[in-house]
């Protein structure tokens, strides 16, 4: 197998992330301040966004048996990097601006951006398993990077924990797949799958099981989120809002493409427990969320929730399905990584519980007008009203789920979100409170990365929400016949 | 028409910007902003005589613009006449509404102008939308600002009051959405075409049971606007808890939204289901009538009292529309016209007395008629626009379903007709306990200011003037309303009585 020119295009992407992740390590290693490696990793993912389209013409190309560089693939490596380059200024902010000397956390967000893109890219088990263990690996030093505090270190070891168990779920589940057909090639399983008659035995059914449980912890879906609140509320909140857009994006992503090359839609079984863990995930999620008074564990429970949603779009299955996919992830991207900003500007690095309390955000509009509008308008995209990305993402949802004739996932989406109304109401109905007398909010001042951070994904959110047809556009062409047969 | 949604919307930005220096700014920007509204409509109005002798069917005007293409979804507007006097209300209550938080509303001044503004600005949107998900768009986008209206400048309980009225309508929101998402796929599967355009949906061939399912999803989401028993529920804490101008809007334009939606979408597009549910909505709206009518009897809070009474008179509307005649959808429109002014007209009142005394509960009030005179004649004058005296606007709408309803159900119109005898006892009370009696308190109260009188005098003018002379109004609906009457489904109605 000789490897191109062509091949080498298609790959630039990844290689221009790699390499800044390696040039961020070495002047890690030699400066004192922040600010060089935080360069490298925003020019290094700005050019990797760059090259997307220059791959997107060498492609569709699979370069080695393990990648793939399509379309596909290529729209979610431009999330992902988006979304990395967003949450890098927001820890540049966190972690004290100009002062700051973080620098290793860049190089964690590049090498868990690489693993993302390794993973919505993958074409075969290995590369599968390799993309997820990169992301994990460099995942649990990120959750942990508060190592002071003991809730970094706590949430840290409950993910390492975690992570590893639905890493062996999943590897098990692979060798099962690979026991039954002899190949790790997704188009091959496919192929097999589709040629024979009695392919759904319990083997393969197992097998898909077990992947769906390591990728369901990463998803963070019922039954699978018992680590999601206190990863979230223990990590720094910019790298909770890693963990909950990118890492789960990418997750989401690489099953959808497993489902669809192997042909999981048409078992019945798959589809029935994929329905049960979405309606679980609706429920649980929100109904637990009613019951936080922590601002970042109602996010969690919130993006327990908005996965479940996003099933029900994977269940559609289909291109609008796709489609729905994709503009929800990106709606959900924006939102969560807005609404972790807020959270982050408002209790600042090293923050104990109580900062991060709900009623420390009484009388935000009038304190803070700004970021109290932009915590606003997250969670009203979150709880899906209109003028915002969420409202469109919803729709879009509803829209493949009707078209599929998926009645109860729907209906209980409909029921979810009432219910999610409650607690995206409720803080807001905070924020509007009179301030209390003594700001008890420590006054960081608002640092300049951060503010124009927010400001472009209110911008974005606000944008998009009015005017979808550009994202939807660009999603139509690039999941072109994209779709279960 | 446009403007109708541009001017409120901008209006309602530049009053936030404004209300940062000065409070007084804002104020003005947004009574300018709903004049300019309201003086655009009313000039639409006049002109729509001559384009309606043209013959074009009931719609005077019609333009569409692209706007998520990938789902065939269009920035389509479009006007009848039912559209235009529902503009007109929603633009003169606006005004009023201004006028009615001009001393009342203190604090932050320029977002309350600019919530005011954005809910008036959807709820225009509402009656101009043509494209289901374009109304479904407005549908929402009015309620987040009266939410933070209620939430914000409201009273003791506002926060409750605020997320009661949001989750109710929210809830019932998302299931029109449902409804709205499967009429559209049922229409693709018929005919190939993903669309949302109301004309291209209208006549969709569907069958019994998807009709009916798809006819309640839109039903309830109106019934729970309108109010209708049972889903009134949210109605009496979101009124009473509301600012005035909050109160004013709500009753007056917000409720409105559900009739409007019923006359234009639940009738039209599913003809035969709603033609089998009409007994049941006929029934709901009689029971509705009533059982406000004794509920705002109970009441001590003088909102509560206001509120409840909406319920009552907006089962009139319940009940023409159904009813499903010619007589009865005039009627309706009337009703839905005239009850916006009288409430609104309610609102502003307790809103000023409010204002003086601080409290709202009536066994607090009495004898104020000596010391606010001019006050207690304008509440009385609306009161009894309220029961529907004969020569004012509520008499004319009331008569009218009354009339058309008889011919379809005469159990459930002289139930209704009882509605009419309890609203001469709430609307009687009201004064008596407020005006009348003995001042216990020893109330010594500022008379009107020329600010309220001319809001409220402008208000008496138009009762007055709808209930003698209510043809405009009748002749703006006439088109639509006919359109409407003549659907089949009417027809098999009126022959089955025969």
């Amino acid at each position: 197998m000789s490897f191109g020119q062509a091949d080498l295009i298609a790959l630039l992407p990844l290689i221009a992330v790699a390499a800044a992740a390696v040039l961020a390590l070495l002047l890690a290693a030699f400066q004192e301040h922040a600010r060089g490696a935080l360069a490298v990793a925003l020019l290094g993912l700005a050019a990797a966004c760059a090259l997307l389209p220059l791959a997107a013409r060498a492609g569709p190309l699979g370069v080695t048996p393990l990648l793939i560089i399509d379309r596909y693939a290529l729209l979610f490596m431009g999330l992902i990097f988006a979304a990395t380059f967003a949450i890098a200024l927001l820890c540049y902010s966190y972690f004290g601006g100009l002062n700051s000397a973080h620098r290793s956390v860049y190089v964690l967000l590049l090498l868990a951006a690489l693993g993302s893109a390794v993973l919505v890219a993958s074409s075969h088990f290995a590369s599968f398993f390799l993309g997820l263990e990169l992301l994990s690996v460099a995942l649990f030093a990120l959750i942990a990077y508060e190592r002071d505090t003991e809730r970094g270190i706590e949430a840290g070891i409950k993910y390492l924990v975690l992570a590893g168990l639905s890493s062996s779920f999943l590897a098990f589940g692979m060798a099962l797949v690979y026991a039954r057909f002899g190949t790790m090639r997704f188009a091959e399983i496919g192929a097999i799958v589709s040629a024979g008659n009695d392919a759904y035995d319990v083997e393969l059914i197992a097998g898909i099981a077990l992947i769906l449980v390591g990728i369901g912890f990463k998803l963070a879906v019922v039954p699978f989120h018992m680590w999601t609140p206190d990863v979230y509320e223990g990590a720094a909140a910019p790298v909770s809002a890693f963990v909950a857009t990118v890492s789960k994006g990418a997750a989401l992503a690489v099953l959808l493409r497993y489902f669809i090359d192997v042909g999981a839609h048409r078992s019945a079984a798959l589809t029935a427990a994929l329905t049960a863990i979405a309606v679980a995930s609706i429920l649980a999620g929100n109904l637990l969320a009613l019951l936080q008074d922590n601002v970042k564990r109602i996010l969690a429970y919130s993006s327990i929730s908005q996965l479940g949603y996003l099933l029900v779009a994977f269940l559609a299955a289909g291109p609008l399905g796709t489609e729905a996919i994709a503009y929800y992830l990106a709606a959900y991207f924006v939102t969560m990584i807005g609404a972790f900003g807020v959270v982050g500007a408002v209790s600042g690095p090293g923050a104990d519980r109580a900062s991060e309390a709900l009623d420390q955000y009484s009388g935000l509009f009038w304190t803070r007008p700004w970021l109290a509008g932009v915590f606003t308008a997250m969670l009203l995209s979150l709880a899906g009203i209109p003028l915002t990305m969420g409202f469109v993402a919803k729709f879009y949802v509803v829209a493949a789920g009707i078209d599929a004739a998926l009645w109860a996932p729907v209906i209980t989406l409909v029921i979810g979100s009432v219910i999610g109304l409650f607690y995206y109401l409720r803080i807001i109905a905070v924020m509007c409170a009179p301030p209390p007398a003594a700001a008890p909010v420590n006054a960081q001042s608002g640092v300049l990365e951060s503010g124009i951070v927010l400001a472009g994904l209110t911008v974005l959110l606000v944008v998009l929400g009015v005017y979808p047809a550009a994202l939807i556009h660009v999603l139509h062409g690039a999941l072109a016949g994209f779709g279960p047969s | 028409m446009l403007a109708w949604i541009f001017v409120p919307f901008a209006g309602g930005v530049l009053a936030w910007y404004a209300g940062r220096w000065r409070a007084v700014f804002a104020r003005w920007i947004a009574l300018v902003a709903t004049a300019v509204t309201l003086a655009l409509a009313v000039l639409e109005w006049t002109h729509s005589g001559s384009i309606h002798l043209s013959g074009q069917g009931p719609w005077l005007a019609d333009s569409a613009w692209p706007w998520i293409p990938r789902f065939g979804i269009s920035f389509h507007l479009a006007f009848d006449g039912l559209s235009l006097l529902m503009v007109t209300l929603t633009a003169f209550l606006g005004v009023v509404s201004v006028l009615a938080s001009w001393r009342e509303i203190g604090e932050r001044v320029g977002f309350f102008h600019f919530n005011l503004l954005w809910t008036i600005g959807g709820a225009i949107g509402v009656f101009v939308a043509l494209d289901l998900c374009l109304f479904f768009f407005f549908w929402e986008r009015m309620l987040v600002p009266m939410y933070f209206l209620i939430a914000i400048w409201g009273h003791e309980q506002r926060r409750y009051a605020a997320l009661k009225f949001f989750i109710f309508t929210q809830g019932s929101g998302l299931l029109m959405l449902l409804a709205i998402l499967a009429l559209v796929f049922f229409h693709q599967r018929a005919s190939g075409v993903l669309t949302f355009d109301y004309f291209e949906l209208l006549g969709t061939p569907l069958s019994q049971a998807a009709a009916m399912s798809t006819m309640l999803g839109f039903f309830i989401a109106f019934a729970v606007k309108l109010p209708a028993i049972p889903f009134h529920t949210w109605l009496p804490d979101a009124h009473t808890q509301a600012p005035t101008a909050g109160s004013v809007i709500l009753a007056g334009v917000l409720l409105k939204t559900g009739a409007y939606g019923l006359l234009r979408f639940v009738l039209p597009l599913f003809p035969e289901a709603a033609l089998r549910f009409a007994p049941v909505a006929m029934a709901l709206g009689a029971i509705g009538i009533v059982y406000g009518a004794i509920l705002a009897y109970a009441q001590s809070d003088l909102k509560r009292l206001v509120a409840y009474t909406s319920v009552s008179h907006l089962g009139f509307v319940l009940l023409g529309v159904f009813a499903w005649n010619a007589w009865a959808l005039q009627g309706a429109v009337m009703q839905m016209v005239a009850h916006g002014i009288t409430t609104g007209a309610l609102f502003v009142l307790v809103g000023a007395l409010q204002e003086r005394t601080h409290t709202r509960d009536m066994r607090l009030l009495g004898g104020l008629w000596a010391s606010v005179p001019r006050l207690g004649a304008l509440g009385l004058f609306f009161a009894i626009a309220s029961l529907g005296l004969p020569g004012l606007g509520n008499f004319v709408g009331e008569f009218l379903v009354l009339l058309g309803a008889f011919r379809v159900s005469i159990l459930w119109t002289v139930i209704a007709a009882l509605g009419l005898i309890t609203a001469v006892v709430y609307a009687l009370v009201l004064v008596q306990k407020t005006f009348h009696g003995e001042n216990t308190r020893g109330w010594r109260l500022a008379e009107c200011t020329p600010r309220e009188s001319a809001s409220l005098g402008a208000m008496v003018a138009i009762i007055v003037w709808l209930g003698l002379h209510p043809q405009p109004v009748i002749d703006t609906a006439r088109a639509s309303m006919n359109a409407l009457a003549s659907l089949p489904a009417a027809k098999a109605q009126q022959a089955s009585l025969r």
